[in-house]
């Protein structure tokens, strides 16, 4: 029947649509429901601590040097055994990016040389005004564990002398 | 005449409008929603429950934009031609008949439709031409190349295929032997005319999607290579004007197929004789063509979801040289079947479909041949 060929392909392009119809809707409802992100994903920074509660940053601001898109900004301080906040000579006490610069490259976790900087998962950066994009230290750093300490610490002198821990290759 | 009859009109007027303007509003929700679907998407359900909201939502963000007009436009046919545009679509209803028999209100005799006037087709005919009007003037007055073309497509596109449509008009009227629209709808109380004549309701649906420049007619509006067609330099309220004449003229376009083809306000044919059957129950006429309504409004939405648009030369080519001779003849069989039927043997009625359909199988054989002998040719 090569007369009703023609309409045949077009009953079977209705016929398509209509059976994709009932296909389950490939939507995420977003904000009630989240697909997790890959692995690599990189979202939002974090500077992360060690299992006693030390910060890992040592705010040598090799970040800032690595930095493509000149986000970050490191100022550093003297740790003390009255006041310590990372291991080793010195801490960053002031530590921001703004996001409105940052490029999400991933170069200053590839610069860090005690792994403090890692770019998270969390990609919900929106704000309302210019001077929220800069996040501050506070913002950035996560929480101590529980059952450990937060920075400052007063610890025993030469105990933590050494600012770049033994470290082992990145995993993933 | 009395003025209470005046009033009843004028209100009964109102009252279609009204509910013309809801169904617009919530046509374009139906169609988002279907089309959504179709592609394995949700479409709006954030504005209220299922996104019933949402029409209210897009008809303020409409009102509170910004409404620009042209400096070098005509400004007076720039802010008339929505209108143009509109009007017709509404008012193309006012002979549809949402139910046979009368009811009482505050001890008046109130009939289910406006008027009842003997020539109903007719001025279906007549209002459906006018739209196209304001279509070309919001092209012309926008001062602006494309909308002019798209102006002009509209214009062309419409003018081709509304002979098409009134022919396969005509085969309704032949069949009922009424231009009422109440004894056409009658005369289909044993059989929809959408069984006497199959391919002239497939022409009539087909010259209804150009009619309403619908996809995959979208000519006027073709997105690609005219940005928007004759709505280009609209916004605000005046585009909603247009978009609204659209859909509007989709629900009209839509009803009148319904009372042409598909029965009207009547029951669907395993019901009648029934308590479901509008002899008995009579307030279910409405319902049964919102029913029908429903059905037609989703082949639009379907149609438009599947088929590509057609090119433009070869969409003139369709109306000119199959829908046009098509439904000529068409009108000439449904004319001959029912003077057989009348001279000889009722059954002779049933010639019509037979014929029109081995006619209709012969049109989409001789497309079927052009193009490959184009696509040889080519080769």
């Amino acid at each position: 029947m090569r007369v009703v060929e023609p309409l045949v392909e077009l009953v079977r392009g209705l016929k398509t649509t209509l059976r994709m119809m009932f296909d389950k809707p490939v939507t995420v409802q977003y904000p009630e429901t989240k697909k997790p992100v890959m692995p690599r994903f990189r979202g939002r920074h974090v500077l992360k601590r060690y299992d006693n509660g030390l910060e890992k940053c040592i705010g040598c601001a090799l970040c800032a040097a690595a930095c493509p898109a000149d986000a970050i900004f490191v100022e550093s301080a003297e740790n003390t055994d009255e006041e310590r906040y990372s291991p080793g000579e010195r801490y960053a006490s002031t530590y921001e990016i703004n996001m409105l610069r940052c490029i999400f490259c991933g170069y200053c976790e590839d610069a860090c040389p005690t792994e403090a900087v890692v770019l998270g998962d969390n990609y919900e950066l929106s704000f309302t005004d210019r001077r929220q994009a800069i996040y501050p230290k506070e913002m950035l750093i996560e929480p101590a564990k529980a059952g450990s300490n937060t920075t400052p610490q007063k610890v025993k002198p030469g105990e933590f002398t050494r600012s770049v821990p033994e470290m082992k290759d990145p995993q993933d | 005449m009395d003025y209470t009859l005046i009033l009843e009109w004028i209100i009964k007027g109102f009252v279609l409008t009204l509910i013309l303007l809801g169904g617009f509003a919530y046509l374009t929700l139906y169609e988002r929603r279907a089309l959504a679907r179709i592609q394995s998407r949700i479409g709006p359900n954030r504005a209220g429950p299922f996104g019933i909201l949402q029409p209210i939502a897009d008809a303020v963000k409409l009102i509170f934009k910004e409404e620009l007009t042209p400096a070098k436009a005509d400004k007076l046919l720039f802010l008339l031609a929505p209108v143009i545009t509109v009007v017709p679509a509404v008012v193309i209803t006012a002979v549809i008949p949402w139910g046979r028999d009368s009811f009482t209100l505050f001890g008046r005799t109130i009939t289910p439709y406006i008027a009842d006037i003997n020539v109903g087709v007719l001025y279906i005919m007549s209002i459906a031409s006018i739209a196209v009007y304001g279509i070309v003037l919001a092209g012309w007055s926008s001062n602006n190349k494309y909308a002019m073309m798209g102006g002009l497509r509209s214009t062309a596109q419409m003018v081709s295929y509304e002979l098409a449509l009134g022919l396969s008009f005509v085969t309704a009227i032949l069949l009922a032997n009424s231009m009422r629209m109440l004894d056409i709808v009658e005369a289909q109380k044993n059989l929809w005319f959408v069984i006497i004549q199959p391919i002239g309701t497939g022409i009539f649906l087909i010259a209804t999607l150009a009619e309403v420049n619908r996809a995959p007619f979208d000519m006027p509006e073709a997105e690609q290579e005219l940005t928007a067609g004759y709505h280009t330099e609209y916004s605000g309220m005046k585009f909603a004007l247009l978009f609204m004449a659209e859909y509007t003229k989709m629900i009209s376009i839509s009803a009148i197929g319904a009372t042409l083809f598909f029965g009207g306000y009547r029951e669907f044919w395993f019901l009648s004789n029934t308590i479901f059957s509008i002899d008995q129950t009579p307030w279910l006429g409405p319902v049964y063509m919102f029913i029908k309504l429903i059905v037609l409004l989703f082949g639009m939405i379907w149609v438009r979801a599947t088929y590509p648009r057609i090119r433009y030369d070869r969409l003139m080519a369709f109306g000119w040289k199959i829908l046009l001779p098509v439904s000529l003849a068409l009108v000439f069989i449904t004319a001959v079947g029912i003077m057989l039927a009348e001279s000889f043997n009722p059954a002779y009625m049933w010639s019509i479909p037979v014929v029109s359909i081995l006619v209709g199988l012969f049109a989409i054989g001789s497309i079927d041949r052009v193009l490959r002998r184009k696509d040889n040719a080519r080769r």
